[in-house]
């Protein structure tokens, strides 16, 4: 496959957050931190406006949009920071740009932002060309 | 964080590619490959993780009260304990891929503590970053994959 600088490439990730899809990702990451899931703990003892998602969430659905381009097999790298939190009825657009192609290696960069243009998630992965 | 086992498991693996809304065909089935961030999920096999409620012991999520335990549970790395004003969370997550991961592997995992840092944040009050390396192994003692994972602790909620 040919890669070009600068190429771009948008994955609607979700739309309109659910609670349960959290409860979901709860169940099969193993982390049950009640921040996520547990609305009166969130609220009235950590202090938030309601649950959010895990980070590891926001970076799961993320891999989609590079995997779907380059296959999971090829990849080499993926990584990045949780620049915002997440809440039920969050919309998400992950963008992936092409950064450079050498040695047969394509690197990315990678953010994924809510229905505000807020960034949420800003990353970078790499994959065998 | 030492895990011993993680199984690298068909149904475990289906699971977690529907929690994260990914429909493609690789992840589902008897020779289905692992999504990107799928390690995270050794939390599952790891017997004393902080963040699973556990036979016998007290648990910090609401029942009768909004918080099962008064003072909760200390914690480090990706995760968050919660409790009083400020909270755990994540705040980097990052991968090398050594080799693709499929079902019917075996893994184990140890993990390092990194470096610590602190900064005066704009919106959560002064901020604790701490880093830690896990290495995921295979049956041959091979590295499968590489996770650094920073986690910061905040003096109080992050503002909105």
């Amino acid at each position: 496959m040919g890669w070009n600088v600068g190429d771009t490439h948008e994955v609607a990730l979700v739309d309109d957050l659910k609670r349960t899809q959290i409860v979901q990702y709860a169940g099969a990451s193993g982390d049950y931190n009640p921040l996520h899931t547990d609305e009166v703990f969130a609220t009235k003892v950590a202090g938030y406006p309601t649950v959010f998602a895990h980070g590891m969430l926001t970076m799961g659905m993320t891999g989609r949009a590079i995997t779907d381009l380059v296959g999971v097999e090829s990849l080499t790298k993926f990584g990045g920071r949780f620049t915002s939190q997440v809440f039920p009825g969050d919309s998400l657009t992950a963008k992936v740009t092409v950064e450079s192609v050498d040695d047969g290696v394509v690197n990315f960069t990678v953010s994924t932002t809510n229905q505000d243009g807020k960034e949420v998630f800003s990353g970078y992965a790499a994959a065998k060309a | 964080m030492a895990v011993e086992r993680f199984v690298i498991e068909e149904g475990h693996i289906a699971c977690f590619a529907r929690s994260i809304g990914d429909a493609n065909s690789v992840y589902y089935g008897p020779d289905a490959a692992a999504p990107p961030t799928f390690v995270q999920s050794s939390a599952q096999w790891d017997p004393d993780y902080f963040l699973r409620p556990k036979v016998g012991q007290p648990w910090f999520g609401s029942g009768k009260n909004p918080s099962g335990i008064t003072r909760a549970p200390g914690g480090s790395g990706g995760g968050g304990g919660g409790g009083g004003g400020g909270t755990g969370l994540h705040a980097e997550q990052h991968y090398e891929y050594h080799r693709p991961l499929r079902v019917g592997d075996v893994l184990t995992a140890t993990t390092k503590p990194g470096k610590t840092w602190e900064k005066e944040g704009r919106r959560a009050g002064k901020l604790i970053f701490s880093e830690s390396v896990t290495e995921y192994r295979d049956q041959k003692g091979e590295l499968v994959v590489t996770a650094r994972g920073v986690g910061v602790r905040t003096e109080k909620p992050v503002e909105q």
